[in-house]
């Protein structure tokens, strides 16, 4: 599995911290931090974040 | 068996997210999405904040504006049967009835309708007044929005505010007439919408608080006291309907929504389940009271729960038993962020555990929220996400507990 996010998209309104803490993250400057390959496992809570993000910003493949 | 067959009713956020968690869950499921709308189902949020200030520049801007509305999905084409732009007008023993007289026959139908807005009952002004709700009200309002141009804004809610926000960016003369002491009193409790209300006002919004409209001039509103508001574009932004003309008579509860149990089964009605804006459902996070909730979080959960209960009765097992999803919503107002997780309007009390309400728009402020002593809500104003992230995580662990408990 393989996530991307379109930092062009993103208003950083951290649904898919809240949906998916083990996949994405704020770094200490506030700034989305992402795993960008997750275990298949979190497959579910990768795609919870993605329907949770109000920016249709992030992608998994 | 026979292959399933379920008629998701509303082409919105929540029937598609209900058609995709369906074909998920049931991927022999034959599902169909009729909407009213002539459109694939599109993203509402941006039409009060981004999308109107796109569709102000003009009509070249619609179909970008638009396209950007659209929502991705998990659907391939042949997936489910799209029937758009036809409203359901009844269900009759499990078959969903048409505007044209289709009658489709269903295993299980999905409530999906969503909201209208309301609007006020008094004559006049007919071409100047507009509502917010879909693509269709903000290419409508959007032409009026030219600058300079006086805007009364009746409501001031969510969208209300930002509508006035909007407004204000793109230059027009912004007046907010709210019956209720603050604008965003409901959502946001006295202290916190104070403030608001004071960065509508140093953002050049006026605002009659405490007020409302008596009557439609010729070229103005007129107030309960008396007072004239001159208004080339008026916004009626006073909340909403739920859309359940079409349930009528089918033994629902529809006092306000649709009334479900924490599956998203709908009382009273076998094999009927309501979703998104419309469903009136028990979150144990909280009480045991139902309660419709018009975040738009709420569609993609509820959408997901209906699905799973549809998937564990078809299949002969009970569906999971407990359904507690952490409300949240957000609002942008000025460039200001505003972000709540957990239901702020439960509470009793407020605390600002960072920063200062008068410093609004300065500095990061959070705000915790409780209920006899017991936080239910954590709200962020211009504060960093990861603030938020941090606020709101402790806030979900807190009220897990009591699930559990």
């Amino acid at each position: 599995m393989k996530i991307t996010v379109d930092m062009e998209a993103c208003l950083l309104h951290g649904q898919c911290v809240i949906a998916a803490p083990e996949i994405f993250s704020f770094d200490d400057d506030g700034g989305l931090v992402w795993v960008a390959a997750p275990d298949e496992g979190l497959r579910d809570d990768a795609e919870a974040a993605a329907d949770a993000c109000p920016e249709q910003a992030i992608v998994i493949a | 068996m026979a292959r399933p067959r379920i008629v998701i009713v509303g082409a919105s956020l929540a029937g598609l997210r209900c058609a995709e968690a369906v074909k998920a869950a049931m991927p022999d499921a034959r599902v169909v999405l009729a909407g009213d709308e002539p459109h694939r189902p599109y993203n509402r949020p941006p039409l009060s904040k981004d999308a109107m200030e796109g569709l102000a520049k003009g009509q070249d801007a619609a179909q970008p504006v638009f396209d950007k509305l659209l929502l991705r999905s998990k659907l391939g084409a042949d997936d489910i049967e799209m029937r758009l732009g036809c409203a359901a007008t009844g269900l009759d023993e499990g078959r969903v009835i048409l505007a044209d007289g289709t009658r489709l026959k269903a295993d299980w139908v999905v409530a999906a309708t969503g909201l209208r807005p309301r609007r006020l009952p008094l004559k006049g002004a007919e071409g100047r007044r507009h509502v917010l709700r879909s693509f269709e009200d903000a290419q409508r309002l959007s032409p009026a929005l030219r600058p300079g141009a006086r805007l009364v804004v009746i409501g001031g809610g969510f969208i209300g505010c930002e509508i006035a926000a909007t407004a204000r960016k793109l230059g027009l003369q912004v007046a907010i007439v709210e019956p209720a002491p603050q604008p965003m009193l409901r959502a946001l409790g006295t202290r916190v919408a104070a403030a608001m209300a004071a960065l509508h006002r140093a953002n050049g919004v006026r605002l009659y608080a405490g007020r409302s409209v008596s009557a439609f001039g010729p070229d103005h509103v007129v107030l309960d006291d008396g007072d004239r508001l001159e208004a080339e574009v008026i916004v009626e932004a006073l909340g909403s309907l739920p859309n359940t003309g079409w349930l009528e008579g089918s033994g629902a509860d529809l006092s306000d929504g649709v009334l479900t149990d924490g599956h998203m089964l709908a009382e009273g009605v076998p094999n009927l389940l309501a979703v998104g804006d419309i469903a009136r459902f028990p979150n144990p996070l909280f009480d045991t009271v139902p309660r419709r909730i018009e975040h738009w979080c709420v569609p993609g959960q509820t959408a997901k729960r209906a699905a799973e209960t549809i998937a564990a009765l078809s299949a002969g097992r009970q569906p999971s038993v407990c359904f507690a999803p952490m409300p949240s919503f957000w609002s942008d107002q000025y460039g200001l962020r505003l972000q709540s997780f957990g239901a702020p309007a439960l509470a009793d009390s407020q605390t600002v555990i960072e920063g200062d309400l008068s410093q609004i728009g300065r500095a990061p402020i959070l705000v915790e929220y409780a209920r006899a002593g017991r936080p239910v809500a954590v709200t962020g104003i211009g504060a960093p996400p990861a603030m938020i992230a941090r606020h709101s995580a402790r806030l979900t662990k807190a009220l897990s507990e009591t699930v559990s408990a």
